[in-house]
Order: structure tokens, then C-alpha cells, then sequence
């Protein structure tokens, strides 16, 4: 992308940027009213485990909708078509239902108050640190890279210097999480959801309407570069990089749908935190099943117009049809050349706030598990012990204060070498695979011991940079996302193999340790919730909810296949 | 804003306040914008059409807030 005088320049008035400060003192206004309900670190840390499942379901998956996920799935959209639906339908909703249904449980139920804490409780401090260290250092990179993210973004769409948006943009997340803590960022969360919504269905109406409805798409996709294989989601040898179909459904079930997604939605704190902050176990077992509801039809607005652009921007047209090269744009523009094109005045505006509600949204989702693993993992449990909870609310202020410093010096390095921050990305999407490998034979084999713990992780983990370095070098050739789907399937196999050769060998815990925490030591009654005031109904039960979830996933696996 | 006790405001009213505005502006944009604007957005009037959405959103927000208020716990 070039900076200043960009093709991709938006033609914004004043109604747009009143669209887009309008949104800003929302977001303020938010973290002030948060404010009131923060009196112990609890409060600040898991929004004093008080919000309802709708409003945490939604947070859950608006944490994720961050610039990565919207404009990588659109360029996606774009170069893949239709099988990019594979990270929404077959990568993020059963592991999602998996959560809720089987490993919540453990999560709420142990009142622990992050991930890294329940290591800590199964297998002891070695597992605790590596992983409180390694979640914490790829938080606040992760949060710089989206920082940065949105500051070319702003310097492309309206000329504004690259440095004044980080700062702008890193004061403004910063306030409202300092202010209201987990509750101003969840509550900001789902105002985001809904701001985005209402900027892309609009694009994608007027997309589908310009290119003469869902008939015209099909017809110019199928007549185009693409191909009609772009139109249906399975195989997907495009996406995968395999050649032969049924290694790449193998593939994608396996690699995307089992270790790497269920790595990333079943271990990753950002995600599990918004879940904890629910009020009751069935509140927050339903947390992520909600979730699933609109994580499936996000496709819809977010890898549609991607589609739509590749067919009815020409410059994108062009660039498709010379493979991937040339031209002043990239499959990453998709979304910002469809709004270009087609947005008036006004709905322009509101389309920009979307993306900026997104960038800003996944950075402070970032920032605030940083906070919590930091100061009750890292420095209460290990440097600073036995204050009063004041003494770590104020802490946990000036933690988020530090780590948004960092963040910003991130982004300042991000700008310098851009690859680099591609590569990290790429690293830490394989970091979960190991996780939940140990988390997964953890919570169902009592025998497994607390040396295996920490010694798989950094075994799985040095096994996904190994696969990293020798496919970045050549010397295994999987195009595509073939290389992280292997990288994290040896990851999450060498992990299982090492932890139970290692627990064969050492002494395993005493089982009155262990229960709330392993599947067959945790009575039947602490597993299950009771249910409170405003549990009842059969549509809030967990089980039942995650059934109908994933029935309408296999039928639109049917209808778009 | 609700009432104190539990500290508690109702996010459903706050949703339905920017989407609300958001429908206004742009349904009054909708109704005065040239024709340019609507050749634009391929013959769609989307501005007034989406504010109109957002209206009848921000509506049902409120409906739902009032219907449903946040239930404050009697004893904490």
C-alpha cells in the first residue's frame, strides 16, 4: 500500500468524520460509565464475573474481529472464493461448541482467573511461567502489530501521518481500559459488533445489487479468473495447497478444524476471559455457543463483498487475472476499493468507523488479557506477592499503562520491517497447538504428570518453529496454508507423544489435587451448573444450544459446498 | 441510564442511542442527497434505506431494554 496520495483514497466529508467522533465518544462515554462498577480488581480483572451470556457471547467473537480477521478473510474472499468459509465454519464454531460444552467446566468451575492459572493449578510453576510468559510477550506484539494496522489503514483512508494515529488511536483504548478494566473492553466489544454489522451488510446489499444479485456473482465468478470451483467450499485445494482433493478435505478437517483452531479458540485467553466474566457456569458455558451463532454468518458480510470485489472493482479484476501481481492494489484492499466504489456520503462514513471500531477493538481485547495474565500471573504470583487487591487494581492500571507503551514501540518496529511482523503472526497462530494439546490430555488423564507438562509444551512448541523455519526456507514446499496446518498437527503430535513418555517416568500428583481440575476426579454435581435466576427455558440450555449450532453449520456446509 | 445500586448500565441502551443516531443522520442525508449519491451505490438510495434499518433497530433495542429491564439483585 502507499502511503498519501493512494488509490485507495477515501473521498470523506464532514458528516463522515462526525459519523466517526460520534463513535469515539460512545467509546469513551463507555469506559466512563464502567468506571462505576469497578471497586476491587475482580471487577477490573473479570468484570467482577457479573455480565449476562449475550452480551459475553458477543464479546467473544468480537474480540476476534479484529483487522487480521476482516481484512485477511475479504483478501481471502477475494483470491479463494468461496472455501474461505472453512475458518468460520469448519475453524472457529466447533471448537467454540467444544468449549462451552466440555472444557468451560474446569475453567468456571475452578474459579481460576485466567488460562495460564489453571496450568498453574494442574501442573504446577515450570508449565505456569512458560506459558503466563510466552501468552504475555505475543499479547502485546500481537496488539502492536494491530496498532500499526490501523494506522496505515487511517494513513492510506484519510492522509493522516502514521504517528498520529498510534497515538491517537493508543490513548483512546487506553483511557477506557484503565478507567472500566474488562467490563469497558467487553462492553465496547459487542457496541463494535454492532457498528460493524451495520457497515458491511449495507456494502454487501449494494455489492450483490451491483453486480446483479447472487445469480450475477455466480455467473461473473464462474465466467472469471476464479472458476466455478471458487463458488463452492469443499475441496478447497486453493486454500489448502494441496493437489490431491482428498488430502486437502483431510487437511482442512484435521489441520484447520481440529489442531489449529481448536488450539486457538480453547486455550487462547483473550477469548476464555470474556467467557470467565460471565455471571453463572451456564452463563458462561453458553458464552461461546451464542457465539457461534453469529460467528457463522459473518462470512456472509465479511468474505461475500470480498468476492464482490474481485469482480466488480476492475482494478482488483486486473490484478486477479495476472495472478496475483501488477497494479497499484492487493487482495488486501478488497474491502476498502468495494467502499471506495460504492459507499456515498455518510454510509461511507460509517463504513470507516466499522473498521476502526475492529482495529481499535482487537487491540484492547489484546491489552486487557495482557493486563490480567501480567499482574495476577506474572507479578502477583511471583514478584510482588501478598499486597492488598487495591494494591493490584492499581497495579493492573499501570500495567495496561506499560503495555500499551510497548505496544506502541511495536508498532514503531512494525513499520520498519513489515515481513517480520508477518512471520511473527504466522508463529504465534502455531503456539496454541501445543497448548491444547497438554490442556486436552491434562483435563483427561489423571496420570499425566507435572514434568510432562511443561516439558511437551516447549517440546510442541520448539516442533511448530522447527516446521516454521524449515518451511520459510524451502526445504519443505507446501504453498498455501498447508505449512501452519502441518506445523501445527506435528506441533500438537510431538506434544501428546512427549507428555506421556515423560509421565511414564515421573511421579504423577495426588488425585485430592486434582479434582475441579482432571474429567474423572470432578464429581458429576461441580461439572454441571445449577440453574439460577434466568437460566431456565430450554433454549438456555448449553447442550441443546450447541446441538442446533452445529446442525445449521453441516446445513450450510450442504447448501455451500 | 438505569438506576445506581448494582452499578449496572444497560449496554441494550447505549447500542440502541449510536445506532439510533447513526440512523437519523444518515435518513436525513437520504432524503436530501443527489442523485449522484444513489447512482453510486448502483440505483440503491442506501443511505436512507440503511438509516431507515438503523431506526427500526435502535427501536427494537429499546422495546427489548424496557421489556426485559437488568434485574438488580435485591441483597448483595
Amino acid at each position: 500500500m502507499l502511503p498519501q496520495d493512494s488509490v485507495l483514497r477515501l473521498d470523506a466529508q464532514a458528516i463522515d468524520y462526525i459519523i466517526i467522533a460520534t463513535y469515539f465518544v460512545f467509546v469513551l462515554g463507555i469506559g466512563y460509565l464502567a468506571k462505576r462498577a469497578v471497586s476491587n480488581s475482580l471487577d477490573f480483572f473479570l468484570s467482577g464475573r457479573s455480565l449476562p451470556a449475550w452480551v459475553t457471547g458477543l464479546a467473544f467473537i468480537s474480540a476476534n474481529l479484529g483487522a487480521i480477521e476482516i481484512m485477511g478473510m475479504s483478501a481471502n474472499g477475494a483470491q479463494y472464493g468461496m472455501p474461505t468459509v472453512h475458518y468460520f465454519w469448519i475453524g472457529a464454531v466447533p471448537a467454540m461448541l467444544f468449549l462451552g460444552v466440555v472444557m468451560m467446566p474446569f475453567y468456571y468451575g475452578s474459579k481460576v482467573r485466567s488460562v495460564p492459572e489453571f496450568m498453574l493449578r494442574r501442573f504446577g510453576k515450570p508449565a505456569h511461567l512458560v506459558n503466563a510468559i510466552s501468552f504475555a510477550v505475543a499479547q502485546v506484539l500481537i496488539a502492536g502489530v494491530n496498532l500499526f494496522l490501523l494506522a496505515t489503514i487511517v494513513n492510506v483512508l484519510l492522509g493522516w501521518p502514521i504517528w498520529v494515529s498510534v497515538i491517537v488511536a493508543a490513548v483512546i483504548v487506553l483511557s477506557y481500559i484503565t478507567l472500566g478494566g474488562l467490563s469497558a473492553a467487553i462492553y465496547n466489544e459487542v457496541l463494535q459488533f454492532f457498528v460493524i454489522v451495520a457497515a458491511l451488510l449495507p456494502l454487501t446489499l449494494v455489492g450483490l445489487h451491483k453486480v446483479g444479485g447472487w445469480q450475477g456473482l455466480v455467473d461473473k465468478i464462474s465466467a472469471g479468473t476464479g472458476g466455478p470451483e471458487q463458488l463452492s467450499a469443499w475441496p478447497g485445494n486453493e486454500l489448502s495447497g494441496f493437489n490431491s482433493s482428498f488430502l486437502s478435505v483431510v487437511g482442512l478437517v484435521f489441520g484447520l478444524g481440529f489442531v489449529l483452531s481448536f488450539g486457538y479458540w480453547t486455550t487462547n485467553f483473550v477469548e476464555v476471559q470474556r467467557a470467565m466474566a460471565s455471571k453463572n457456569m451456564s452463563a458462561a458455558r453458553r458464552t461461546p455457543i451464542i457465539g457461534s451463532f453469529p460467528k457463522m454468518f459473518i462470512p456472509f458480510i465479511v468474505i461475500i463483498p470480498g468476492m464482490i470485489a474481485a469482480v466488480a472493482v476492475p482494478e482488483l479484476q486486473q490484478y486477479k487475472a495476472n495472478g496475483g501481481s501488477g497494479g497499484e492494489v492487493t487482495y488486501n484492499d478488497a474491502l476498502l476499493l468495494l467502499m471506495r466504489d460504492l459507499l456515498p456520503n455518510g454510509m461511507l462514513g460509517l463504513a470507516i468507523t466499522g473498521l476502526l471500531a475492529s482495529f481499535m477493538a482487537g487491540m484492547a481485547a489484546n491489552l486487557s488479557s495482557f493486563n490480567t495474565v501480567m499482574t495476577y500471573d506474572l507479578l502477583e504470583r511471583y514478584v510482588i506477592k501478598d499486597r492488598s487487591d487495591e494494591f493490584y487494581l492499581k497495579t493492573g492500571r499501570w500495567v495496561t499503562v506499560g503495555g500499551t507503551i510497548v505496544a506502541i514501540g511495536t508498532a514503531a518496529i512494525a513499520s520498519g520491517y513489515s515481513n517480520l511482523m508477518d512471520y511473527l503472526q504466522q508463529l504465534f497462530s502455531f503456539f496454541n497447538a501445543p497448548l491444547f494439546a497438554t490442556f486436552i490430555l491434562g483435563m483427561f488423564w489423571k496420570r499425566m504428570t507435572a514434568a510432562a507438562g511443561w516439558i511437551g509444551l516447549v517440546s510442541g512448541t520448539a516442533t511448530a518453529v522447527l516446521v516454521f523455519v524449515l518451511s520459510e526456507t524451502g526445504v519443505i514446499d507446501l504453498p498455501g496454508q498447508g505449512a501452519s496446518f502441518v506445523g501445527a498437527g506435528a506441533a500438537f503430535v510431538v506434544d501428546i507423544l512427549v507428555s506421556v513418555l515423560v509421565s511414564s517416568m515421573t511421579r504423577a500428583k495426588q488425585e485430592s489435587e486434582l479434582v475441579g481440575l482432571v474429567y474423572s476426579l470432578t464429581p458429576k454435581e461441580q461439572r454441571t451448573e445449577a440453574a439460577g435466576e434466568g437460566d431456565h427455558g430450554w433454549y438456555r440450555k448449553p447442550v441443546l444450544l450447541a446441538g442446533i449450532s452445529l446442525g445449521l453449520v453441516v446445513v450450510l456446509n450442504i447448501v455451500f459446498g | 441510564m438505569a438506576e445506581k445500586k448494582s452499578g449496572a448500565f444497560d449496554i441494550r441502551v447505549v447500542i440502541a442511542a449510536l445506532i439510533g443516531i447513526y440512523g437519523l443522520i444518515l435518513t436525513v442525508l437520504g432524503l436530501v442527497g443527489k442523485q449522484a449519491e444513489i447512482d453510486k451505490a448502483a440505483g440503491i438510495n442506501i443511505n436512507l434505506y440503511g438509516g431507515i434499518g438503523m431506526l427500526v433497530f435502535a427501536a427494537l433495542f429499546v422495546l427489548w431494554a424496557r421489556l426485559r429491564p437488568i434485574a438488580v439483585p435485591v441483597e448483595e
